[in-house]
């Protein structure tokens, strides 16, 4: 609808100050939006760098390089009584079993020394590869198999291509003979690099190449299980029962005004509250997963029921009111009416809890799950780590090698503790309820 | 505050004692105009209240409140906002138990046994009494569900056919039943507000009370759904007793048998809805029900 003359002048003159003031406001509204704009586009950047980084130093680890080498299985060094007894198999020396293989794949190496650094170029653990392919099928024992095996650290490194050759040999970790029997084994093809599926099934190693963050991955699993199955009931009951049936007095106010305090108190408070409740009063494990669960089942404890009562106060108390009238009594009021309408709210809420648990690293510092531990945890109370302890040890680690593995924990972290968000706000979306 | 005939007084509270049957025969509407009007004179009633007088903390919210609901009639419950008339029906099925710091003191009778007495079961009590509030309220779940929430907790439908049958029962009598028979699992929430208050009508008579209590059932509907409500509430005193606070003074003259009139905690006058329309003693009532305020 056009009035007449509406897109000519304004039928009405605005004065001089009033013309400034209208600018002015125009102003002040672009310059707050600029600030906006730069607040968000500062954090953004921030983020992408630390992303592009943590990546940009983690991928390699999911690459691993391996020498493929003939290797003669010789009988003589493995079962020179022909038993074949797999605990005598298991025992045998394979590391003469990789010199003498790695001597015969370069002849021209005669040299003590020179025979040692060649050696180096393999991981210590190649050894072991080699006894699990015999104990696994005996009958290669005397057979000559090309077998593809573990580089070492360094090796894999310069593989990546992260370790410059130019530079001043006393200045890298590898010699310039070792370079050039590796270009020797790139030229002869037997030098590859695939994906690194033990950095997910290994547990933690002194050796980077072989160091995995699958140890951690069971420790952080059985740790969560015990928090969940500790803070989950604990929190939704005191939540559900100060919210709907708690009377309001000054000790439910006193309760309440503590347990959001609670939810305040640095982490590590709850580590020193662990070590000297579970560890020195109650005697469970050190470093298991049992005590670290339950310090930290501790910790998170407020936030759920903070949460809990939040997504129970949300619900709105007409519907209370209504399953009032029809007669239903106050624990069916809650169990068939407010709960239901609360549990999208309660399990973000957890999750969102859960994924600060995964996270979280100095309470479980001080109950001693900081320890080095080769092993896989059969369960809760063996000893254990979990992720961001790993990602610390390795970070603490001075070993070349381990800088790749840190970015790459950090990642898997990351991944989780996306993914455990994903999942809060699928649940919240899907289950959202309107009215 | 209705100043009852000193005789009343000590009947009624010899009659309390007596069996139920015979307090309700003996008693008669007995208000401040029964010398007047004489409407309905022998009509049982259903509710008595006696010296009610609530309070939210320290604040008292009614005071000495004396009425009686007729059996199957329906009682309007008229005042400005803030009056306590809400308060009053509320404590006829002690929903006020659910609001913190809220003290009642007096008596009220259902059938003639006080509904505060220690050993009456709350959750039995409201399931003789349904409740429409003033909002619809439906739980967001699917029509069938939200009638059926309330005979299935109380037990009264022995299989899933009977329960059915209550359902259709219930929609039909809240003049629902035509216009969702095809969609009974379809969300409760996603009818009209006209709609979901009949619906929640359905869910309160779906436990077959005796009495029902109705807070500003139509005030957040439009007028053909208002009037469809009203229609309905003429129809349902057939089989029920029925108490409604309304702000609308038509709506009070055209539902109601007998009105009420609340102003600042205290019951005004009370007496059938013609004489207070048409005839009121006091002059507050005169002043509001001619909008002079309120």
């Amino acid at each position: 609808m056009s009035l007449p003359g509406a897109s000519a002048a304004l039928p009405w003159q605005l004065s001089d100050t009033a013309t400034r003031r209208v600018r002015r406001r125009k102003r002040a509204n672009v310059r707050f939006q600029v600030y906006g704009i730069g607040a968000i586009v500062i954090g953004l950047a921030i983020l992408a760098i630390l992303l592009a980084t943590v990546i940009g130093k983690g991928t390699g680890a999911f690459v691993q390089t391996r020498i493929t080498l003939d290797v003669a299985f010789n009988e003589k060094i493995i079962d020179p009584d022909g038993s074949r007894d797999p605990v005598k198999l298991g025992q045998a020396d394979y590391a003469a079993l990789l010199k003498e293989a790695v001597a015969a794949s370069f002849p021209a190496v005669t040299a003590r020394q020179d025979k040692r650094d060649l050696q180096k170029l393999f991981s210590g653990d190649a050894r072991y590869e080699l006894r699990d392919m015999v104990v696994n099928d005996p009958s290669i024992i005397g057979t000559t198999r090309s077998v593809s095996l573990l580089a070492a650290s360094d090796t894999d490194i310069f593989a990546k291509g992260s370790m410059a050759r130019d530079i001043a040999e006393g200045d890298r970790r590898l010699t310039d003979k070792q370079i050039a029997w590796i270009d020797e084994l790139v030229a002869k093809n037997a030098l590859e690099t695939n994906f690194n599926w033990s950095f997910f099934t290994n547990a933690d190693s002194r050796a980077p190449e072989s160091a995995g963050i699958g140890g951690a991955l069971i420790g952080s699993f059985y740790t969560l299980l015990i928090t969940l199955a500790v803070c989950f009931p604990i929190g939704m009951m005191a939540a559900v029962y100060l919210e709907e049936f708690a009377p309001k007095n000054r000790l439910t106010d006193l309760i309440e005004v503590n347990i959001n305090n609670l939810a305040a108190v640095p982490s590590i408070i709850f580590g020193l509250l662990g070590l000297a409740i579970f560890i020195q009063a109650f005697h469970l494990p050190r470093s298991a997963p049992l005590v670290g669960g339950l310090t930290l089942a501790l910790m998170i404890l407020p936030t759920i029921i903070v949460v809990t009562r939040a997504a129970l106060k949300a619900v709105p108390p007409s519907i209370r009111e209504a399953a009032y009238g029809v007669g239903a009594s106050p624990i069916q009021v809650v169990t068939h009416h407010v709960l239901p309408l609360a549990v999208p709210g309660i399990a973000t809420g957890t999750i969102i809890g859960m994924a600060r648990a995964l996270g979280e690293t100095a309470p479980l510092l001080i109950i001693g799950m900081v320890a080095f531990i080769v092993d896989f945890p059969g369960g809760p109370t063996d000893a254990a780590t979990v992720l961001p302890v790993q990602i610390f040890l390795w970070a603490d680690s001075p070993e070349r090698g381990f800088e790749e593995k840190t970015a790459a924990g950090i990642m898997v972290l990351l991944a989780f503790l996306i993914l455990m968000n994903a999942i809060a706000i699928y649940l919240r979306k899907r289950f959202e309820v309107r009215w | 505050m209705t100043e009852r005939e000193p005789d009343m007084m000590p009947e009624a509270e010899v009659e309390a004692e007596t069996p139920e049957t015979q307090y309700r025969a003996s008693f008669s509407l007995k208000t401040k105009d029964a010398a007047g009007t004489g409407a309905d004179a022998a009509v049982p009633a259903k509710v008595t209240a006696r010296d009610v007088c609530v309070f939210y903390g320290k604040k008292q919210a009614l005071f000495n409140v004396n009425l009686d609901v007729a059996q199957h009639r329906v009682t309007a419950l008229i005042g400005p906002s803030g009056c306590g008339k809400s308060t009053f029906l509320r404590c006829i099925n002690r929903m006020n138990d659910t609001i913190d710091g809220c003290r009642v003191q007096g008596e009220v009778r259902l059938d003639g046994v006080d509904v505060n007495q220690k050993n009456i079961d709350v959750v039995q009590l409201r399931s003789r009494i349904g409740m429409v509030f003033q909002k619809p309220n439906p739980f967001p779940k699917s029509i069938y569900e939200n009638v059926a929430y309330g005979p299935r907790i109380h037990g009264l439908a022995a299989n899933g056919r009977e329960l059915d049958e209550i359902v259709e029962q219930s929609l039909r009598r809240a003049g629902l039943f035509d216009e969702v028979h095809d969609r009974l699992h379809s969300p409760g929430t996603s009818l009209s507000g006209g709609q979901q208050q009949r619906l929640c009508i359905a869910r309160a008579i779906a436990i077959s009370p005796e009495l029902i209590l109705m807070d500003e059932p139509c005030s957040s509907l439009d007028p053909i759904a208002t009037a469809k409500i009203e229609e309905l509430i003429d129809e349902l005193r057939s089989r029920f007793t029925i108490v409604i606070v309304t702000h609308n003074m038509q709506q009070a003259a055209r539902v109601s048998q007998y009105t009420a009139f609340f102003h600042l905690g205290h019951l005004v006058e009370f007496g059938s809805t013609e004489y207070i329309f048409t005839n009121p003693t006091e002059e507050r009532t005169q002043d509001y029900i001619t909008g002079r305020f309120g």
